[in-house]
């Protein structure tokens, strides 16, 4: 029987971890993903779970320590944010070009400098062409279930593919909310028995990592793991099917609020996606054809399906929680503006950044860019393209 | 040896196949050439027991001599070499000279 409790995003995820029970995990503290790892540690000390836990000195030890277990052939989990994930660079490319199915919970935190604690998704978006899979979550029951389900994402025998679940520092890590667990046995179950491909442990057949690719051979490793990106979409939606069967809970490639027949969209990541589908409600009840995409699996990116969710429509605004310095436009805006070119026809897009560093979204923010888009969508023409919302001048 | 399209490399690039050094030859990459000076040589095997390749042939447990085709010139063998009363059976000589 599935449990309701009220817990907060972190204990949520260390829950998810503790039901997986994985091989091994390798971690280093950083707030806000310190209490994920401090919980599952718990779990360790007190015989909830049969993991080895190897605690280093560094993230980038952290991230070796799981390339190395994964590689031996165990199931192996860990967690970090911002600087720990930035710490992690290197090994990030390792483990994805190895295809070593890693899971990470990733608490997404800006990067310093200027130093600072609270969430954005700086450190998610640097990370985001590093090979990984990359689930966002907008509440504490999302990070829970895109925790369980990356586990058989990332070791089908398809793709073997590291991935990352994100979810946003403090506002979810950190906040109570009304969650349903699963049986521990349920999950159990749907994870299955994890069989590395090639394990090193495996004394009849050795085996090496990590050998040198020179030229000759580098771009055939290249191009071979591209054509698995391709094949994890199909994968997440088997994977998804699957898991609503246990929990009754749907997921997909990305979620629509009120999209089918929206004339102006909201684009926009975790938990600011929910205050914004408070406000999409209030301008449909005004009778604006107001509504919203969230992009749930971001890497590899579904540019078909979100093009086409979003071709129809007549102005649209997507909202990064973390600049592209130099690079024009927030990161999440030229991923949707690339599903877009493809068609002759499409709606006008603008660009708003926004809550960095943790500074709050306020209803009053997406009230604010849905006003502008009406305003586009009346015009045919947009005024700024891209512009920083709740900043002072 | 016919190179392989991407649809056929092994995943993650890991070599599922034991002692295949052995396929490739990496004497080129050398810049200095171990010279073994066989009356030095007290055939301690230190120079087999830590040569990272298989440059230094033995038959019937002794060094016999060293295989070009494997040695990266690093060296190693030639440091580790305790030779006889101070003189080494194992020296580096700069390629080419």
């Amino acid at each position: 029987m599935a449990k309701v409790v009220a817990a907060t995003g972190n204990e949520a995820v260390a829950d998810a971890l503790r039901q997986v029970n994985p091989d091994v995990s390798s971690a280093y503290p950083i707030t806000p993903a310190t209490d994920i790892m401090q919980r599952f540690t718990s779990f360790v000390s007190n015989g909830k779970v049969k993991t080895e836990m190897i605690l280093v000195e560094s993230e980038h030890s952290a991230m070796s320590g799981c390339i190395g277990a994964s590689a031996a052939g165990g199931r192996v989990m860990t967690a970090t944010s911002s600087q720990g994930l930035a710490l992690m660079w290197e090994e990030l490319f390792i483990a994805s070009g190895t295809r070593l199915p890693i899971v990470m919970a990733l608490v997404n935190r800006a990067l310093s400098a200027p130093l600072n604690i609270h969430g954005d998704h700086s450190d998610g978006m640097g990370a985001r062409d590093c090979g990984w899979i990359q689930l966002w979550s907008e509440n504490g029951q999302e990070a829970y279930d895109n925790t369980i389900q990356a586990f058989r994402i990332a070791e089908h025998m398809d793709i073997r593919l590291p991935a990352m679940v994100c979810l946003d520092g403090f506002i979810i890590s950190h906040s109570i909310e009304r969650i349903e667990y699963l049986d521990d046995a349920a999950v159990k179950n749907f994870v299955r028995e994890f069989r590395q491909l090639y394990p090193l442990l495996d004394m009849e057949h050795p085996v090496s990592y990590g050998p040198l690719i020179l030229p000759d051979y580098y771009m055939e490793f290249r191009r071979a793991q591209a054509e698995v990106m391709t094949k994890v979409p199909k994968v997440v939606l088997d994977v998804a099917k699957d898991f609503e069967k246990i929990s009754g809970r749907k997921y997909g490639l990305f979620e629509t609020y009120r999209l089918d027949d929206a004339e102006v969209a909201l684009v926009i990541l975790n938990s600011a996606a929910g205050t914004s589908k408070d406000v999409i409600d209030s301008f449909r009840e005004k009778g604006i054809k107001a509504g919203l995409l969230k992009p749930r699996l971001y890497r590899p990116f579904p540019y078909e399906e979100v093009g086409n969710a979003l071709k129809n429509l007549k102005a649209v605004c997507v909202l990064d929680r973390a600049d592209a310095f130099g690079g024009s436009y927030g990161p999440m805006f030229a991923d949707i503006a690339a599903s877009l070119y493809p068609y002759r026809e499409r709606p006008l897009l603008i660009n708003k950044i926004y809550g960095l560093g943790g500074r709050d979204y306020m209803p009053s923010h997406a009230e604010l860019v849905l006003n502008e888009l009406v305003e586009i969508a009346k015009t045919g023409k947009a005024k700024t393209l891209k512009e920083y919302i709740g900043v002072r001048e | 040896m016919k190179l392989k399209g991407w649809k056929e490399v092994t995943p993650g690039a890991v070599v599922t196949e034991g002692g295949s050094a052995l396929k490739f030859k990496t004497g080129s990459w050398r810049a200095f050439r171990p010279r073994w000076i066989e009356e030095n040589c007290i055939q301690c095997l230190f120079c087999w027991i830590y040569c990272p390749d298989m440059a230094v042939k033995v038959k019937d447990g002794k060094m016999t001599e060293f295989d070009y085709d494997y040695c990266k010139g690093c060296g190693i063998c030639a440091l580790e070499c305790p030779g006889k009363k101070g003189n080494k059976a194992i020296i580096m000589e700069e390629e080419g000279k």
